[in-house]
């Protein structure tokens, strides 16, 4: 049984199920479209959650509040699941499967056989499709992969059933009520006013204040915890920056579209202009990067590394936090 | 990123015949995507994390060799978990994980408890109970 379904690839998980979703039931909206209406751009530092040895930074909201925040925001209705049987949710997938519903699934990755080994670590927010079932494997639109692929019964039920952080509990959801017609201007407004709320949030962890706290952090991190330690946690960023699918760099780049979009939309030439300011910002994520790759490279380096990686982060800060005062006032 | 900057340095994504999509802009200034093979700099981070897990996967066989854990903590780090990880996948609080860490506690588990360990490294028992690090 095969359902049929467009696999396109994407950049980021989430959106790209979301827009692949939606595109199967008539409502074609690019990957950008959703990550911008769904309010994608984030930045959350958790300094007290370990994640691989290092403390939380995430550039992206909570797994499922894109998709979520852009159905809410086009009147789409999205029925999720969770399930504490496993055999229900293998069982609940297949009726789906049966009634002609592709269905977006939450899986750890882990165990995702598919993946490069580097890739595979415990991180339970990624995203896929199952549009089918042949031969007793799962037919899967993994939307950061080049092409479609697929698991055994017992390969998905174990990506399905992930332990640790965000545990996804077989977590399935598809699409229930997709409208005619939708107010994408409306949309589009709330979903860039939403970003620039989380983004100025006068809260610590959050947003531009916590870039700025991140940024503080690294001279400090160096000083008590040495330069091996350091220099983890600076790789843990440029992974949480450039992960498959989640980025950083890649997510202003992606909003950069989304604003060039958004500008022809609602015939507003300013985003146009603030499309090329978030580019702009994006380059200077993946120089920043680069800058933290090259203080692997020469591990004897100058003292002063990290308090120049330090300004570098809190100077794209600044610009940040400028983008979204300018972006408010525009719409 | 203007298109031309795209890079393309071969990388991890390889070994599964992947690539990734990345939002670029064109002369004009207007935005498309492309595909990069990889990329120096987020290679160099993937590399470092995989050195630091061989680092600990190391550590740890010397550790049980030297009787101071228990296999457990070879077969956790080998897996690129941490005690949250594991005591989540075995059902158990961590602080019971850290005791089933100490040989001696280790020595004295039931056989269920063994076995359940083992599912969850995805080895048979035996492996799991015969691991010395030598």
């Amino acid at each position: 049984m095969q359902i049929n379904f467009e696999h396109h690839q994407t950049a980021h998980c989430e959106n790209g199920v979301a827009s692949n979703l939606l595109l199967n039931r008539g409502l074609k909206l690019s990957e950008p479209m959703i990550f911008g209406i769904g309010s994608g751009l984030f930045f959350v530092y958790l300094p007290f959650l370990k994640v691989n040895f290092a403390p939380g930074f995430s550039y992206r909201p909570m797994p499922g509040a894109i998709f979520s925040k852009a159905a809410k925001r086009l009147g789409i209705k999205i029925k999720r699941q969770k399930f504490s049987n496993p055999q229900e949710a293998q069982a609940a997938l297949e009726k789906n499967l049966e009634q002609n519903i592709p269905t977006g699934l939450q899986v750890g990755v882990f165990n995702l056989t598919y993946f490069p080994e580097e890739y595979k670590f415990h991180f339970n927010a990624h995203n896929l499709v199952v549009y089918g079932k042949e031969n007793g494997k799962f037919l899967i639109s993994d939307p950061v992969m080049d092409f479609a692929t697929s698991l055994s019964e017992s390969e998905l039920e174990k990506v399905r059933y992930a332990k640790g952080a965000l545990a996804p509990k077989g977590h399935m959801y598809f699409p229930t009520h997709v409208p005619e017609k939708v107010n994408l201007e409306e949309a589009i407004k709330k979903g860039i006013k939403d970003t620039c709320k989380n983004m100025l949030a006068p809260v610590p962890i959050i947003g531009v204040k916590a870039m700025r706290w991140v940024a503080k952090s690294i001279p400090k991190w160096a000083e008590k915890k040495g330069t091996k330690v350091t220099n983890h946690y600076l790789g843990q960023l440029i992974r949480m920056q450039e992960e498959i699918g989640t980025g950083g760099g890649g997510f202003r780049f992606i909003y950069g579209a989304f604003l060039q979009e958004a500008a022809v939309i609602l015939k507003n030439d300013e985003l146009k202009e603030l499309s090329k300011e978030i580019t702009t910002i994006g380059d200077l994520w993946r120089d920043f990067a680069v800058d933290i790759a090259r203080v692997y490279k020469n591990r004897n380096s100058k003292s002063n590394i990290y308090n120049e990686l330090s300004k570098s982060m809190l100077h794209i800060a600044d610009l940040e936090e400028a983008f979204y005062k300018k972006l408010r006032k525009a719409i | 990123m203007k298109k031309q900057d795209i890079p393309q340095d071969e990388s991890n994504l390889k070994s599964a015949n992947m690539t990734e999509v990345l939002y670029v802009t064109d002369e004009n200034n207007n935005y498309s995507t492309a595909n990069s093979i990889g990329w120096e700099a987020k290679k160099a981070a993937l590399d470092e994390s995989m050195a630091l897990i061989n680092e600990r996967i190391q550590q740890a066989k010397e550790d049980v060799a030297q009787n101071k854990v228990s296999p457990i903590i070879y077969f956790m780090e080998f897996n690129k978990m941490d005690i949250s990880v594991l005591a989540s996948y075995m059902g158990m609080w961590q602080w019971t994980v850290k005791r089933h860490a100490k040989p001696k506690i280790f020595n004295k588990l039931s056989n269920s408890t063994l076995k359940k360990y083992a599912d969850t490294f995805g080895i048979p028992v035996d492996e799991l109970k015969n691991f010395d690090g030598k």
